[in-house]
């Protein structure tokens, strides 16, 4: 019994592990002796990723860049899902609203960096208020789409219980579009990054955008792709923390889609 | 990789969810007054816009009258490089929205379709779909320099994830049944894929060809901004720099119009191409 857990166990981690792992040792020893300029060998790139990336850089550029994506995004959140209250709750509103977001959501965000700079010049500022204004139209259009699909047996069960109001708001329309708010929510993610990463490439004087071109125009190549490397992670570890939040706070949804789809 | 986490990272097909589906219909037979409505609410951000420079509540240097960007809007569009940045911009999403669909396609079938691919591919994939592909700037950079192939690298790069994990979710929906059927009436390996897995996926493909779509069209026109190379992006950042102010907003908008577009165009491709599906017949 514990030998076959044991095997299986080890096929699991052999599963998950074993390409990624193949994929490294390719990478490792295709570029061991390499000699071209643009592509250094990989340990080269591991160890100026401990450099470079540890220390005095971490405080300067990773942390102000994590704190303006966490800024505007949480912005962006609640922004996005009052307002979404508001325009899917009333069907005029709707109507009237709808066009004119679907023209903003369209609006590639990277374009509107140079407008916001305009407006907000090249500060802190600038940065945030381009990734609210990224973000937010998935969250927003996202929330009107699940308040405007309330189940009607609920609504009409909760008016005839005489629950109305904020508590009508909370505990029916905010619970029904909670699983719509996520995926707006993880849309906008991704687009939080992006712009992130852009706002500070256009003009910044830090961050992890800066750093990376900068490293790319001054031919500091190992350092560029360290930076590249770091980028990867990120991404990577904010969808995982994503995933990890939206599996405890939609766990009753997931549970009921469950139990639906095996009868 | 749990059941729930796959669900959680796809996106399902249009129309195939039951709960809202049921709320949409009411609102369709009473919505004769939607257009209207949304004509009256474009017309209303026109005026806004008009308005709000004049008022001096925001400088009309930063922002220009609507009148102002119409006027920038038109003088572009009588511009050959207008028109040659569009064709660059169309070029650059059409050829990495292609590229993108071939491979996420090819992909897709191939892995969905062996369980042991499946299953040692799905961690690396789950690595590799969120590194956001503005990562990839830097190196398109060093190695292409602001040629139509960094765009490329960028649009491929991003919109190539959307496409395979949406074919992935699309070949593990195969009902069982069909597919035990298809195997005792002998039908080979092609024969599977074409008869059975095919229409299984297909809304999945289309949802996913969809969304790489918007993706390609954000990517291309990032890459053209931020890197240089020829396209709307790059006037923009012409614009921008030397202080045009009412072109920029002329050129946001045709990007803007330009997403509309390709999303209308995405729907009515899907719609086409899954006429005989029940989401969109139930419709229609």
């Amino acid at each position: 019994m514990f030998r076959t857990t044991v095997l299986t166990v080890g096929k699991r981690v052999s599963l998950v592990l074993g390409l990624p792992a193949a994929l490294f040792a390719v990478w490792w020893f295709a570029t061991a002796g390499s000699t071209d300029f643009y592509v250094p060998p990989l340990s080269v790139i591991l160890q100026k990723f401990g450099e470079v990336w540890t220390g005095a850089r971490l405080e300067s550029d990773v942390l102000p860049s994590l704190l303006r994506l966490g800024a505007g995004y949480l912005l962006a959140v609640v922004t996005g899902v009052g307002l979404g209250l508001l325009v899917g709750l009333s069907r005029i509103v709707r109507d009237v609203l709808e066009p004119v977001l679907e023209l903003f959501r369209a609006v590639p965000p990277p374009v509107l960096v140079p407008v916001i700079m305009l407006f907000a010049g090249i500060g802190d500022t600038m940065k945030i208020i381009v990734i609210v204004s990224g973000c937010l139209w998935p969250i927003l259009l996202n929330t009107v789409e699940g308040v405007r699909a309330v189940d009607e047996v609920l609504s009409d069960t909760c008016r005839s219980y005489g629950i109305d109001g904020p508590a009508r708001l909370w505990h029916l329309v905010l619970r029904s579009a909670s699983p719509q708010i996520v995926t707006g929510m993880r849309q906008s993610l991704s687009i939080g990054i992006i712009l992130m990463v852009i706002s500070e490439m256009f003009a910044a004087s830090n961050g992890l955008g800066f750093t990376i071109v900068q490293f790319q125009r001054s031919f500091a190549i190992p350092e560029m792709w360290s930076g590249v490397l770091l980028l990867g992670l990120l991404g990577f570890v904010l969808s995982l923390l994503f995933r990890l939040a939206e599996n405890r706070a939609l766990a009753w949804y997931h549970g009921l889609r469950r139990a639906q789809r095996t009868p | 990789m749990t059941p729930s986490a796959t669900t959680s990272v796809t996106t399902k097909p249009a129309g195939t969810d039951t709960g809202p589906g049921a709320a949409r219909n009411p609102r369709r037979l009473g919505g004769a007054a939607a257009p209207l409505r949304g004509l009256a609410g474009l017309a209303g951000l026109v005026v806004v816009l008009q308005v709000l420079p004049h008022s001096g509540l925001v400088s009309g240097d930063y922002l220009p009258p609507a009148s102002e960007m119409a006027r920038a809007l038109w003088h572009l569009l009588a511009e050959d490089a207008f028109w040659t940045a569009l064709g660059d911009t169309l070029t650059g999403w059409g050829l990495g929205l292609a590229i993108a669909v071939a491979a996420g396609l090819v992909a897709g079938i191939v892995i969905g379709s062996v369980p042991v691919l499946r299953a040692v591919t799905a961690s690396t994939i789950e690595f590799l779909r969120p590194i956001p592909s503005v990562a990839l700037i830097p190196v398109a950079v060093l190695l292409y320099g602001t040629d139509l192939r960094s765009v490329l690298l960028l649009v491929v790069y991003a919109s190539f994830w959307q496409v395979l994990v949406q074919v992935l979710a699309g070949t593990q929906d195969v009902d069982p049944v069909a597919e035990d059927t298809a195997r005792s009436y002998r039908l080979g390996g092609w024969g599977r894929v074409r008869y059975v897995m095919w229409p299984t996926a297909l809304p999945y493909v289309m949802t996913g060809v969809r969304l790489a779509a918007t993706v390609a069209l954000v990517l291309t026109i990032t890459a053209e901004l931020v890197i240089g190379a020829p396209g709307l992006g790059h006037e923009i950042a012409i614009a921008q720099t030397s202080g045009a102010v009412p072109q920029v907003y002329a050129l946001v908008l045709v990007t803007g119009l330009l997403g509309v577009a390709v999303n209308l165009m995405a729907r009515a491709v899907e719609r086409r191409a899954l006429h005989w599906h029940p989401s969109v017949r139930r419709e229609g």
